[in-house]
């Protein structure tokens, strides 16, 4: 057993970790973060020449990594940092998507997201459909050597800022089969796609998304016909990977910014780290925080593995657990100060709460943990 | 053992009932239902609606206009109207102020300042905690110098809350910097048109504006506005805070958030059925009504001993840390409850006009699950509660 990152992954963690110390302050995330873009093009663009988009992919498209501790090492720093740029949508859900099954003419545009120049969405749940990745109600219809898209796409992240939308549409069955969805690349800007963007809690941008009859040429489709879901899961195993080692790496950041109160701030006349009720409950979060990184080693461990989507399971459960547990007790523990937009923890603490929301809570993933463990 | 309520208590209820029926607007409770912000003016009205009844000041003595309703009396309302959206009382004249100045404060103060509160000429907010001075509050630095017929005030107060609206406020100063902590701290009201007083919001995580800083330059403040005597206002402070405590629980606050989770459960679906059947979820709400039944009955047996004539003591800081605990955790699952659409955030949406992103229910939970972070902090921390009834019970 080797519990260490290779050279190349160690580098670049410390390369991240001093452009991020240095460049994302809190000023400048908040800065961003009140933006009309929600989102900095220029840190979008300096990210990219320092490799963070590259390492997500793999040599054959384009990358210099593409594996789970690359995912890993990337966004455990940019969680961190409490990073609002969307590296999850463009390179994991999007480019990923394209890498997987894109043709050749596709996988061509992985040159310009790799480089930093195009941006991705996946547009794939809808207003009724939850967390389930099966139920999709948006159709596809054929007509001639055109399809047809029509339906609703709920919380599209980054959908404002993508070149190319990847939209799945149901070609057949009823609503939660697993057979029958189809990946399409809807370029920005067709006709009948109606975006309504607006922000988010803990950063970044979003959109509703309305299909109204949007005629793409057949070559739009993105992989097989009705084949969509397996390749979606392998998508949204690896985003699943990205975001727990984010949650993980801002929970790092909550527990440091706790410690370092703990220290300083005096009331009674002695710093308040010296009283043991919260000594005992300063262990906790690090004891859940040990937890949470062993979680991630798992998932990332797995990501290639046959008992892969039960170690997600576990650790996104795990995670969802810990990272409450920590985002609630250090606001507590510093009081009022870090319910200030101004304060950084805050900002952290959104976004170790609100990741919860995506592609799975800890009760959804407790019962794929039950389900896939019975199978 | 009679759990419960006497016929005329019934009565009462019914009584509170109708007024809301009839009182309070639609509008209105479906902002407070939304979480969205009421501004000024919408406190102002709903203060003056209760007022024109005589039921504004119900814990105050009838001489000085109040209801004088017993601590039951006061439960039923409070539960009604948490349970009829209908807004809060804004506390800072009314429940902490008022009876401070009833107590302790000269017949002039009572003659001028009660009535104002009362007809909403005055907003009051308070100026207590300080950038370091937070559960410690006795170690306040704000300081007043007697300058002849003035105390000159300098220094700094913060986590003001709806100091924007306020136009007066009411301080802990320290006149006396050679006293032991307590025992040089005084009780000022001081105007907040008087030169040298700057207020500057702090933006909160969620956005809202909702507490102040509120800085002292050289204030001039006559002495006639010092309440009681000089160097006496940590006890005037002690005095208030356990007025504060009133409603501590929140159980109405509790029984209207989960009786709007269930409703979101029943609407939201996974898995093809609704989220209510959902065991798990299920499980969680359950959980949580189970905690609010028996707090609920906690806390009639406290006001049971008040309306007796039983001063609470270590029971309302037990209320304190386990109504927050469960309010905190009904805001938790109705997060939960909304899925991803817990996610997107319009601050237009808290102002109001703004159509929803999904369904309306789901706009402010999430930032309501991050604003009731501050239940477990202020008004005394869980940390301060729990440090008292291990005092109050184990002595030291």
């Amino acid at each position: 057993m080797d519990f260490n990152l290779t050279e190349e992954r160690r580098m670049l963690q410390e390369t991240l970790r001093r452009y991020l110390t240095d460049r994302y302050t809190t000023e400048v995330r908040n800065g961003i973060i009140s933006s009309e873009a929600g989102l900095s093009a220029e840190i979008w663009a300096e990210l990219a020449e320092l490799g963070v988009i590259g390492a997500l992919f793999a040599e054959s498209d384009g990358g210099f990594g593409g594996a789970g501790f690359d995912i890993a090492t990337v966004f455990g720093e940019l969680g961190r940092a409490g990073v609002v740029e969307p590296f999850l949508d463009t390179a994991v859900l999007g480019g990923g998507l394209v890498a997987a099954l894109g043709d050749d003419g596709q996988k061509a545009l992985l040159g310009d997201v790799i480089a930093g120049g195009l941006h991705l969405a996946l547009a794939h749940g809808e207003p009724a459909s939850r967390y389930d990745l099966s139920r999709v109600e948006t159709s596809v219809r054929g007509d001639g050597d055109d399809v047809v898209l029509s339906g609703r796409k709920a919380v599209v992240i980054n959908a404002e800022a993508a070149g190319y939308l990847i939209v799945s549409a149901r070609e057949s069955g009823g609503f939660f089969d697993l057979d029958g969805i189809s990946l399409f690349l809807v370029p920005a800007g067709s006709k009948g796609v109606t975006l309504r963007g607006y922000p988010m809690l803990a950063g970044g941008r979003a959109a509703e998304l309305v299909l109204d009859e949007v005629r793409l040429p057949g070559t739009a489709r993105l992989g097989e016909a009705g084949k969509g879901f397996a390749p979606l899961m392998d998508a949204v195993a690896a985003a699943n990977v990205a975001l727990a080692a984010e949650t993980v790496g801002a929970m790092e950041s909550a527990v440091e910014l706790t410690r370092a109160y703990l220290m300083t701030r005096k009331q009674f006349g002695r710093p308040i780290g010296t009283f043991q009720a919260l000594q005992h409950r300063f262990a906790d979060l690090l004891i859940e925080l040990e937890q949470a990184r062993s979680a991630v080693i798992n998932a990332a461990g797995h990501l290639e593995a046959p008992d892969r989507d039960r170690q997600i399971a576990a650790a996104r459960n795990l995670i969802a657990r810990a990272g409450r547990l920590v985002a609630e007790e250090a606001i507590q523990m510093h009081g009022g100060i870090a319910m200030t937009q101004e304060y950084e923890l805050a900002h952290i603490a959104k976004r170790i709460v609100m990741a919860e929301h995506r592609f799975g809570d800890a009760d959804y993933h407790l019962e794929r943990f039950i389900a896939l463990s019975a199978a | 053992m009679d759990l419960s309520y006497t016929d005329e208590e019934k009565a009462f209820r019914e009584e509170v009932r109708a007024f809301l029926a009839e009182k309070l607007p639609k509008a209105v409770s479906d902002k407070v239902r939304a979480g969205i912000s009421l501004g000024k003016e919408g406190h102002d009205d709903w203060h003056a609606t209760l007022n024109e009844k005589g039921w504004l000041a119900f814990n105050w003595p009838r001489e000085f206009g109040g209801a004088e309703w017993n601590a039951v009396q006061r439960h039923i309302f409070e539960e009604e109207c948490a349970l009829a959206y209908a807004p809060r009382i804004v506390p800072f004249g009314l429940s902490m102020l008022g009876p401070v100045l009833q107590k302790f404060g000269s017949k002039a103060q009572q003659d001028y300042f009660l009535p104002r509160i009362l007809n909403g000429a005055h907003w009051w907010c308070q100026g207590y905690s300080e950038p370091g001075a937070g559960s410690d509050l006795a170690s306040l630095k704000t300081r007043a110098v007697r300058d002849g017929d003035h105390y000159v005030v300098n220094g700094q107060k913060t986590w003001t809350t709806l100091g924007q609206y306020a136009n007066w406020i009411f301080c802990l100063v320290r006149t006396d910097p050679e006293a032991k902590q307590q025992e040089g701290i005084s009780f000022l009201l001081i105007d907040m048109d008087t030169p040298g007083i700057e207020v500057r919001p702090i933006v909160l995580l969620d956005g809202t504006p909702e507490v102040n800083e509120v800085f002292f330059d050289n204030v001039r403040v006559p002495v006639e506005n010092l309440v009681g005597e000089e160097n006496k206002g940590w006890t005037y402070a002690k005095y208030l805070l356990t007025h504060e405590r009133t409603n501590i629980a929140g159980v109405g606050f509790s029984q209207a958030g989960l009786d709007a989770v269930k409703r979101i459960a029943r609407i939201e679906s996974a898995g093809g059925r609704p989220l209510i059947e959902n065991p798990h979820f299920a499980a969680r709400l359950a959980r949580i009504e189970i905690d609010l039944m028996g707090m609920a009955t906690t806390n009639m047996r406290i006001i049971s001993q008040a309306a007796a004539g039983q001063a609470p003591g270590v029971e309302s800081s037990m209320l304190k840390v386990k109504g927050t605990t469960i309010r905190q955790e009904i805001n938790d699952l109705t997060r939960r409850a909304v899925g991803p659409y817990a996610m997107p955030f319009a601050s237009e949406m808290i102002e109001g006009d703004n159509d929803p992103v999904g369904p309306d229910y789901a706009a402010p939970v999430a930032v309501q699950y991050f604003n009731n972070r501050k239940l477990s902090i202020f008004g005394g921390s869980n940390e301060i509660q729990r440090g008292i009834i291990a005092k109050m019970k184990m002595g030291g």
